[in-house]
């Protein structure tokens, strides 16, 4: 393993001390210094024990710079990996689409990409990115087996679309090509996921929401809107339009031009005759058209819904019979990453997975990578309404501390087990990519 | 050497000369270039094939997007054209004082302190189906339900276009009014021109070259654009601008760099005509 001893941490610290005769001494005093500040810092939030002290010396001064969609780029983690690692991380939030493009255009300008899974798989071959030797995470067995052989429990189906496992793992250190069976090498580290399913405004609607195909109802003209990513957007559509009975799919995540041409043809039908009112591109869209009352029913997010509650209006996140649309992101180390700044990646990935940071977005709806890890940070209660679906006994506190739900309520769709294990979809990024870009602009400009 | 120290002035337009190499022909090459390239959903693929413009030149979705981005432009262009006369002419001849004349025309510019995105998300509150524009309209009782076309549509890109780019006729205009001799309007006044005759045989005639310059700010910017028609209608419309940005965020550059030279030359065209008839050079 001479890729270890390379980038061992003791000879890196070794090697200021010893060339620069004068300095030695100063730098040896700061960092003794600096670890006291440190050892301090996790005493105080009590969080994090166990990391070798001399890591947290050495990567003190790293600043890492991560970007990615804005779930996951938030500032507390960013603040917490401070109090924690003493790691910088300097956050960028983009949308999906702009994401892709960046990794992939300019490699050097991240260290941590924070990508989804069928981003990776645009992304991974395109050579920007190195694996992660899953022997230097201590967490890695703690990771959900989803992300490892795609099934939640014995005998789940895996569901159609980019499944995270199957773009999960390469064929070695240097390979861009990703394998079939897990192995050493992992080219994303799973840091948050979740099942996506329509937003509805319950007291606008006016009666029960129970399919997909529901938003396609005469009923509800002018007051639906779907999501204009269109590899996001194509997945929703085929959802409706199985729904409806109009298409049988092979794969909803790998679709035939014969199955595109014919969504793109019912979509454009609908939007002929009016039924959409906008189509939405960002977060803060649809947290405004939910809120506003332009639409009662829509493709949302999770965090959305959740946003609009938070203003006071009703809307739920109607679990629906086909099941939903699932998505995963993870984080991995951009290809240029080496010695002090790759250990202080590692490091960072290994704490993201530590339970911090999974029970900060278990908090927001998302689930954690390693739920065994977050459930530590989580009160019973918390637990309880995020994860096993029961009524929550106390008030459910934002992660700014703002109440979100009261005593008694339940999460829509109930537990983890019954949202993740009723995926029919991954997000995904297909083989007709092209000609489904291309059809999809058709419909835009329909 | 020699015919440089004879001649300066070529040495007086080399900076000029190496900005418009370095950051307007260097680009355009290199978007030309690419748009003959291939690709796939994460590579650009060096390449010489016609398959971005064939498919770009022969799509329904182009001639839909050219169709909706001229309709755009040209009900833009006159509207703006017809308030930024207006104003212009108000500020330019009934303003006696100049001092008055200044503080309006700077309030004319308040609006361009904030970002455009800004001026343009702040209609959507008050065009939507609950918004103020709507809520008042049914408290006085003049409509019934909420007007849908308000928001979300051709009326409200429009709208913001208008509202963005209204400045950028008055400016021009305005100054090529105030260039306008006075004698002028006294003398067609006295030889029995009607207040109407003297504006369409006079002031317009020598405004062209405002008139011009305005007109190729505002139909450029237009045809340009993305985000305004995206917010404004909602994502229901696409102009050129929109079909190429989509390409664009989803890494098929070549693709948009086909877009971008075919849009490129079709505004050139639209300008050419445009010089045809107003020399500019001349009337400046």
């Amino acid at each position: 393993m001479s890729f270890d001893e390379k980038n061992d941490p003791q000879t890196d610290t070794e090697t200021p001390a010893t060339s620069g005769k004068s300095s030695g001494g100063l730098s040896r005093r700061s960092l003794i210094k600096a670890a006291g500040a440190l050892g301090g810092a996790a005493i105080g939030s009590g969080a994090i024990t166990g990391f070798p002290m001399i890591w947290a010396q050495n990567i003190k001064n790293i600043k890492l710079r991560q970007f990615g969609t804005g779930v996951s780029n938030l500032n507390d983690i960013a603040q917490k990996a401070k109090e924690d690692l003493g790691i910088t991380l300097e956050l960028t939030a983009l949308d999906s689409d702009a994401v892709a493009q960046r990794a992939v255009t300019q490699p050097r300008s991240y260290d941590i990409a924070d990508i989804e899974y069928w981003i990776c798989k645009k992304v991974f071959p395109a050579g920007v990115m190195q694996p992660m030797d899953t022997k230097r995470l201590k967490n890695f067995d703690k990771i959900s087996p989803l992300f490892i052989n795609g099934k939640l429990d014995e005998g789940a189906e895996i569901a159609q679309g980019t499944a995270p496992h199957t773009v999960g793992f390469t064929e070695g250190k240097d390979s861009t090509r990703f394998a079939t069976e897990p192995t050493q090498w992992m080219t994303l580290v799973p840091t948050i996921y979740n099942a996506d399913t329509l937003g509805i405004r319950p007291d606008l609607v006016g009666r029960p929401i129970t399919h997909w195909r529901d938003i396609m109802d005469p009923a509800f003209k002018g007051k639906t809107s779907i999501l204009n990513i269109p590899s996001i957007g194509i997945m929703d559509a085929a959802m409706i339009c199985e729904s409806m009975g109009e298409i049988r799919y092979g794969d909803k995540g790998n679709m035939t031009r014969d199955e595109l041409d014919k969504t793109i043809e019912i979509l454009k039908a609908a939007k002929a005759q009016g039924q959409f009112r906008a189509f939405w591109k960002s977060f803060d869209e649809s947290v405004n058209l939910m809120s506003s009352g332009e639409v009662v029913i829509q493709s949302m997010w999770s965090p959305a819904v959740a946003a609009v509650r938070a203003k006071g209006i009703a809307c739920k996140y109607q679990p629906l019979e086909e099941g939903y649309r699932a998505w995963g992101g993870g984080i991995g180390l951009a290809k240029h990453l080496s010695g002090l700044e790759l250990d202080a990646a590692y490091e960072y990935i290994d704490w993201y997975l530590s339970g911090w940071v999974g029970a900060y977005l278990n908090r927001q709806g998302y689930y954690s990578a390693a739920p065994s890890t977050s459930k530590q940070f989580l009160s019973a209660d918390e637990w309880g309404y995020w994860i096993e679906g029961k009524p929550a006994q106390g008030n459910i506190l934002s992660t700014d501390g703002k109440i979100m739900e009261k005593a008694g309520a339940v999460r829509d769709g109930g537990s983890y087990w019954d949202r993740m294990g009723a995926v029919a979809c991954w997000n995904s990024v297909m083989d007709e990519n092209k000609y489904m870009v291309r059809k999809w602009n058709e419909f835009i400009a329909s | 050497m020699r015919s440089l120290a004879r001649n300066p002035s070529y040495l007086q337009v080399t900076p000029l000369a190496l900005v418009i190499l370095l950051f307007l022909l260097f680009p355009v090459i290199t978007i030309l270039v690419v748009s003959f390239w291939d690709f796939n959903a994460y590579q650009l693929i060096p390449d010489f094939i016609f398959d971005n413009y064939s498919f770009l030149l022969t799509s329904e979705v182009t001639l839909k997007a050219y169709l909706k981005t001229f309709f755009y432009a040209f009900t833009t262009w006159a509207i703006t054209l017809s308030l930024g006369f207006t104003l212009a002419y108000y500020l330019a001849f009934y303003i006696r004082s100049p001092l008055l004349q200044g503080v309006l025309f700077v309030l004319c510019t308040v609006p361009f302190l904030t970002s455009n995105i800004i001026r343009m998300i702040s209609w959507i509150p008050l065009l939507g189906r609950n918004g103020m524009v709507n809520s008042t309209l049914l408290e006085t009782g003049l409509i019934d339900a909420p007007l849908e076309w308000l928001l979300y549509s051709d009326f409200a890109v429009v709208l913001a276009f208008v509202h963005l780019y209204a400045l950028f006729m008055v400016v021009p205009i305005f100054n090529s009014m105030m260039r306008i001799d006075r004698n002028l309007i006294e003398a067609s006044i006295d030889a029995g021109a009607s207040a109407l005759q003297t504006v369409f045989q006079v002031v317009v005639p020598l405004c062209k070259s405002g008139i011009a310059i305005g007109s190729i700010f505002v139909v450029t910017l237009v045809m340009g654009d993305f985000i305004t028609v995206r917010l404004m209608s909602g994502g229901l419309s696409a102009s050129v601008g929109v079909l190429i940005h989509n390409e664009i965020s989803l890494l098929q550059y070549p693709a948009a760099a086909a877009g971008a030279v075919v849009l490129l030359l079709t505004v050139m065209l639209m300008l050419s005509v445009l010089f045809r008839f107003i020399n500019i050079k001349k009337e400046l």
